[in-house]
């Protein structure tokens, strides 16, 4: 049985991704745990996150997490989710709080005057809702699921990767952003499958089966 | 190709069970909210709205266990409003499985509300409902409480920005003069809100047909539409909804 980490750090209900895996995945052990040794024993780890990156990054120190969370993104399968993703990077315009810096590159606010869509409306922030991801290349976390498939979004900041390789999708709100990446074990998603209907649990299937 | 516009169908619950006539083929408690929402997922809502309209207090908290069972089984989005008085009870809905937390009255009573649940929980899980009607006002629509009934003294647009200003992450904006009405969205007014903030507007009141749920988009600049009546009663499903709006030009998640 995949024991497999949630890991909590007191940053909003994680309820949902963990239902969500549940459902994906029944003879596994999913755990939402804030306890970093439970989080070392972990077969595989997902890093979720909510709100504020710099109020994240500040609760997981005091949580003691920031090692078993290393440890588990050099050595395990981990997924990272919106705010979880933005914090493998090194800093955000949200705060000065410097994120884990596991990847190169930075978090930036969607810019109010690039915020235009082709025909020159005005888009919204939050980039709120469905929107298609344009898969970069074959990985075994996109398996059956169509190019351009559609997964729900809600975050205001996007990741700007300096390593070029690790893109491993775009999606587009006034220019295309990087919504995903993947490393060896790691893969990190700005969107959030646990609420993307069919699309978003297959994403989580894909996780519980895979081997980096 | 980029963001769809979403087709939010609205759930009442009153008293843990949800009210108004549901009728899909085949549904075996019309009251279940568990099995109303996962029809919903299945024709393909973009999201679930369910509104507490519980009068008496002792019944609210019935919301919470349904909160609870349509998030581990239903995987869209899902916003509870209704009866939200203070940053305890966001928490409360949130931690039962909500994406999403509506309030109304009490943010008119005390929009300090919308900055303490923004700031602890983010912009994304706070979305303010303002119900608008013609009035006197600087923009020529009023803030309304209790069905309409009371006035705020409130101009709807002014309130709108004010509460993205605040911290609310999306605007559900309610014609009342138009709910129930099935004569279509007020689309002057949902134009001006829509125009007016930087944050996600949905629109509300008076859909009676699907031509209505286009001009939300098309012509108010909405960027989801609400509607109870044309898919409780069966009139028509999301997916038809959907087909239609994309026929006319709308991108929408099919």
């Amino acid at each position: 049985m995949t024991h497999i980490a949630v890991i909590d750090y007191g940053m909003g209900n994680l309820r949902s991704v963990a239902k969500a895996l549940e459902h994906v995945a029944p003879d596994a052990t999913v755990e939402v745990t804030g306890d970093p040794e439970r989080v070392s024993a972990a077969e595989r780890v997902v890093f979720p996150g909510q709100g504020a990156m710099p109020d994240c990054m500040r609760e997981l120190d005091r949580r003691q997490l920031r090692q078993p969370i290393l440890e588990a993104a050099r050595t395990k399968p981990f997924l990272g989710l919106c705010i979880g993703l933005q914090m493998l990077f090194e800093s955000s315009e949200e705060g000065p709080t410097p994120g884990l810096g596991i990847l190169s590159g930075h978090v930036r606010r969607f810019p109010d005057e690039r915020m235009f869509s082709p025909a020159g409306q005005r888009l919204k922030v939050p980039h709120m809702g469905w929107n298609e991801v344009n898969q970069s290349g074959k990985h075994a976390m996109w398996s059956g699921i169509p190019q351009d498939a559609r997964f729900y979004f809600v975050h205001s900041y996007y990741v700007e990767e300096h390593d070029s390789g690790i893109g491993a999708a775009t999606t587009r709100y006034a220019f295309d952003f990087t919504c995903a990446v993947a490393r060896d074990n790691i893969f990190a998603v700005q969107f959030h499958p646990e609420k993307s209907a069919l699309s978003g649990l297959a994403l989580l299937g894909n996780f519980v089966h895979w081997k980096p | 190709m980029g963001l769809a516009k979403r087709i939010i169908p609205c759930l009442d619950v009153n008293a843990g069970r949800v009210v108004k006539g549901i009728n899909f083929v085949g549904l075996r408690d019309a009251g279940d909210p568990v099995e109303i929402a996962r029809r919903y997922d299945e024709q393909g809502a973009d999201e679930v709205t369910f509104l507490d309209i519980t009068a008496s207090s002792d019944g609210r908290d019935l919301i919470i266990p349904i909160i609870e069972a349509v998030s581990a089984q239903v995987f869209i989005p899902l916003t509870v409003g209704g009866g939200v008085r203070e940053v305890a009870d966001v928490r409360r809905l949130l931690n039962a499985g909500a994406d999403k937390v509506s309030m109304n009255t009490a943010a008119i009573l005390n929009p300090g509300l919308i900055a303490d649940a923004a700031g602890r929980f983010g912009s994304q899980c706070i979305v303010v409902a303002i119900d608008a009607k013609r009035a006197d006002t600087a923009s020529g629509w009023g803030v309304f409480t209790h069905g309409g009934r009371n006035a705020t003294g409130l101009d709807a647009v002014a309130w709108a920005q004010e509460a993205a200003r605040l911290g609310a992450g999306e605007i559900l904006l309610t014609s009342m003069d138009r709910d129930g009405t099935k004569e279509g969205f007020d689309l002057e007014l949902t134009r001006a809100v829509a125009d007016a903030v930087g944050v996600p507007v949905i629109a509300s009141g008076g859909v009676g047909n699907l031509q209505h749920l286009c001009d939300g988009v098309l012509k108010g600049g909405a960027d989801a539409v609400l509607a109870a009546s044309i898919f409780h009663y069966g009139e028509y499903t999301v997916r038809q909804a959907k087909d239609f709006m994309a026929a006319h030009g709308i991108e929408v998640r099919l």
